[in-house]
């Protein structure tokens, strides 16, 4: 289909892919050069800010009214807490759906299929009523806590991942477990002494996507924290913002792009997996 | 030694999960005593399976399924049952409670017939835990100890009453201090909360000096299924969720109750309602639509470009459109939000330069959504390119070999081979696209949450909402408050259109039929 192509057609093509590049780039250098402008408005900015400053992040930092540190501190601690108790969950259930036959065993791995189908976040409204009952009588589990929302999101993290990791750990081999039972080990100890480790990539995999999705997750936090103290960064921010786009742009560029940070640079870290992935049918949140 | 290792797990196992059912045990409790029946029988359930589980060797297995799905029938099973439940109900501000709850509450309603006998008193304060005794005189000088909300009667010799310098006013009871008229005034608050029990009344201060006598005002009577107002004998019965009186007077707050398929029939009969509904439900269509579209062109254009082995800067013109798609979505949308301000924004600002005027991106329904889809296309177009670059490696060179013997343009090279080819081996993906676009509601709600309204809706609706920050405005954002059942019933009908798109899918695909074959 591809020929060495013309100068004219390969300026052309050239053009093409710079305007979108332009599209592309432009909000994320906007970003930047608005975090770096001591104006703190949307008014006044150029694209060089005249005298760059590092104003808008010390704001960003040290003010009480938006507190900034700690919703970053709680999404990372959410998001790394339910990635870590999700891949352990995900694995024990991949190994007995990969290397045990049970009754059960078939139906049980279409239920899981099946419930993904729904995303957690269209039963949002029961999800808020259903803590809103266990606040009655467990308070320390009730709206407005880390707790509630990390079980959320667990419940959300199951179906998916046990699939993607029963299909790599069909690819192992079972001779290597049967050479350990004949030395006297037990099936848990098979699976945690000699499958594990060799499942390492496909854990670090899952661990990344879940903590990049949890990170991003602004639904469900919505919904169930409502305290400023507890906000993770998605939330946080939208209400920081809300609607004072005219007088917070600085400060908001500069959370805007050292929340985005962490992630970009996991995106890049797991790329591979996330395009192999896709061409398997996974759509990123 | 071995042996002993395996004891010690063994009584290790067992001390766990004695502690376990401890804790289950007593919150079972709680949960009886809070007459909360769905958690204790999902709690007792959960318990028994657990044990069942983890401290017999049969159905090995389940010890590995067992954690994780638990989360999952509790967290997405349930609420998706609750889910339909919520919509056959009239759950929502106003009848938040359950009937037996509100039934409760309004036996707790005191008040004060006018023949009440008043009690001077005086407070006793324990210092240690904040505790407070009071001892209450009536007119006759009979006098009454009320302590812990039970009412006991005391002889004015008795000798938990200490009165050291005998001048008639006890300073001391049981170790409890006699409260100033300093510390009463200040402590107010805390002793109106005291309300003693006597009789099926409730003694209770009336104001800074005396205490007095309340009776309760509505009593329930089971048989008639009817709310009995003990002041005046007036009858309350059930009514669409209140107790209603014949007078139509009703009694807040209501109960929620089941109403059957009438969220449902709102939706479509309610012309205040069904009007804006179908708008939003017409606008998600389009809105998922047009997302997939417009990515899918934008992407694949892309990525026939990139695809090809003699351009130059593939790798890095492909690391750099990339980037979109890694910041978090909630960001971008917000950062977009930014730049199409209508006032302060960048966009606007440009235009104003080169036409002369900015276009309303936030308050006119028709630019609202134009932004919306140009906020999607640069979300989205990343994911569409990098499928399609995967789809078009698998494409077999030959075909465009034997095409071009065959004097096939660029254009019917594009037509017939690359475009039939993608579009089979991307078409799922296009589909499941669809399904998440079609509940994106990070993009719609943070841009501009659902706006501009849209004008006569009884119901939030806005003409950039789709179905599903639809449900989200009707339960969290309404003026006229929540309305869970109406959002429930919209979440089921999403659910019904969701599992259709899906079912589609995987009809298209045959990808159950492949899962089938290799579970």
């Amino acid at each position: 289909m591809y020929r060495k192509p013309t100068f004219a057609s390969n300026l052309i093509r050239h053009l093409v892919i710079w305007l979108v590049l332009v599209f592309a780039l432009f909000p994320v250098i906007w970003i930047i050069s608005g975090s770096f402008n001591p104006a703190n408005t949307l008014v006044g900015q150029k694209l060089i800010p005249e005298q760059p400053s590092w104003v808008n992040y010390r704001a960003l930092i040290n003010s009480p009214q938006h507190p900034f540190p700690l919703w970053m501190w709680n999404s990372i601690k959410i998001a790394l807490i339910t990635s870590i108790l999700a891949v352990a969950m995900t694995s024990l259930a991949a190994y007995a759906f990969s290397r045990f036959r049970f009754r059960g065993r078939r139906n049980g791995l279409f239920v899981f299929l099946l419930i993904q189908v729904f995303p957690q976040l269209l039963a949002m409204v029961a999800i808020y009523l259903l803590f809103l009952e266990v606040q009655k009588i467990f308070p320390a589990f009730g709206l407005n806590t880390h707790r509630a929302l990390i079980i959320t999101y667990l419940g959300g993290a199951i179906g998916v991942n046990t699939w993607l990791m029963k299909g790599y750990l069909d690819t192992i081999p079972r001779s290597l477990e049967e050479a350990a039972y004949i030395d006297g080990a037990s099936p848990f100890q098979a699976f945690y002494r000699i499958i594990l480790p060799l499942a390492r990539p496909i854990l670090a995999v899952l661990f990344f996507l879940q903590f990049i999705g949890i990170y991003s997750e602004f639904v469900l936090a919505r919904v169930l924290l409502s305290s400023k103290e507890n906000l993770t960064l998605a939330v946080g921010l939208q209400t920081f913002i809300s609607e004072q786009y005219g007088k917070r742009w600085g400060v908001f560029s500069a959370a805007a792009l050292l929340g985005a940070i962490p992630i970009v640079l996991l995106f890049f870290l797991v790329q591979k997996h996330i395009v192999s992935g896709l061409n398997r049918g996974g759509v990123k949140g | 030694m071995f042996l002993d290792k395996v004891l010690a797990k063994k009584i290790l196992k067992i001390f766990f999960f004695a502690t376990f059912d401890a804790l289950a045990l007593w919150s079972a409790v709680t949960l009886y005593t809070q007459q909360a029946y769905t958690f204790l029988v999902i709690l007792l359930i959960g318990t028994v399976l657990l044990n069942l589980t983890y401290l017999s060797e049969k159905h090995y297995p389940l010890k590995y399924i067992v954690p994780g799905t638990l989360f999952m029938l509790f967290l997405v099973v349930y609420p998706i049952f609750y889910t339909v439940y919520v919509s056959l109900t009239n759950f929502g501000t106003g009848n938040i409670l359950s009937k037996d709850q509100v039934i409760r509450q309004l036996e707790e309603r005191y008040y004060h017939p006018e023949n009440a006998t008043e009690y001077s008193y005086a407070a006793f304060i324990n210092d240690d835990n904040g505790d407070y005794i009071v001892l209450l005189k009536d007119n006759a000088g009979n006098l009454l100890l009320g302590q812990d909300g039970e009412i006991e009667e005391i002889a004015g010799n008795d000798n938990r009453l200490l009165d050291q310098d005998q001048d008639g006013v006890i300073e001391q009871i049981d170790g409890y201090r006699l409260l100033t008229r300093k510390e009463i005034f200040k402590n107010l608050a805390e002793l109106q909360k005291i309300k003693l029990h006597a009789q099926g009344k409730v003694i209770q201060l009336k104001n800074f000096a005396s205490f007095t006598e309340y009776i309760p005002q509505y009593n329930y009577r089971p048989e008639d299924n009817l709310i009995v107002n003990l002041k005046n004998g007036e009858e309350y019965f059930v009514e669409e969720g209140y107790f209603v009186s014949r007078q139509g007077e009703r009694l807040e707050p209501g109960f929620r109750f089941f109403i059957g398929a009438d969220n449902f029939l709102r939706l479509l009969q309610d012309k205040r309602i069904s009007g804006p509904f179908l708008r939003v439900f017409i606008w998600t269509f389009q809105w998922a639509f047009l997302s997939v579209l417009t990515t899918f062109v934008l992407g694949m254009i892309l990525a026939i470009l990139l695809n090809d082995k003699f351009l130059r800067f593939r790798g890095l013109y492909r690391a750099l459109l990339v980037i979109p798609y890694s910041i978090p979505a909630f960001i971008s949308a917000l950062v977009w939000r930014g730049l199409f301000d209508d006032t302060v924004g960048i966009i606007n600002k440009l235009l104003q330069a080169v036409l002369g005027s900015g276009l309303p991106w936030l308050n006119d329904p028709f630019w609202a959504k134009t932004a919306l889809i140009i906020i999607n296309l640069w979300l989205g177009f990343p994911y569409m390119m990098l499928i399609c670059l995967g789809a078009l490696q698998s494409i077999p060179e030959e075909n465009y070999e034997a095409a071009a013997i065959d004097g096939a343009s660029g254009w019917q090279q594009f037509r017939y081979i690359t475009l039939p080819m993608l579009l089979v081996s991307v078409g799922p993906l296009l589909i499941a696209s669809f399904a998440f676009n079609f509940n994106n509601f990070v993009v719609i709600y943070l841009y501009n949450r659902g706006r501009p309204a849209m004008v006569g809706a009884q119901t939030p609706a806005g003409a950039t909402d789709i179905l599903i920050s639809y449900t989200y405005r009707l339960s969290f954002e309404s003026g006229r408050g929540a309305d869970f059942g109406l959002a429930s019933a919209v979440t089921i009908i999403i659910f019904m259109i969701t599992a259709l798109i899906t079912w589609f899918n995987f009809r298209y695909t045959g990808a159950l039929e492949e899962v089938k074959e290799n579970v």
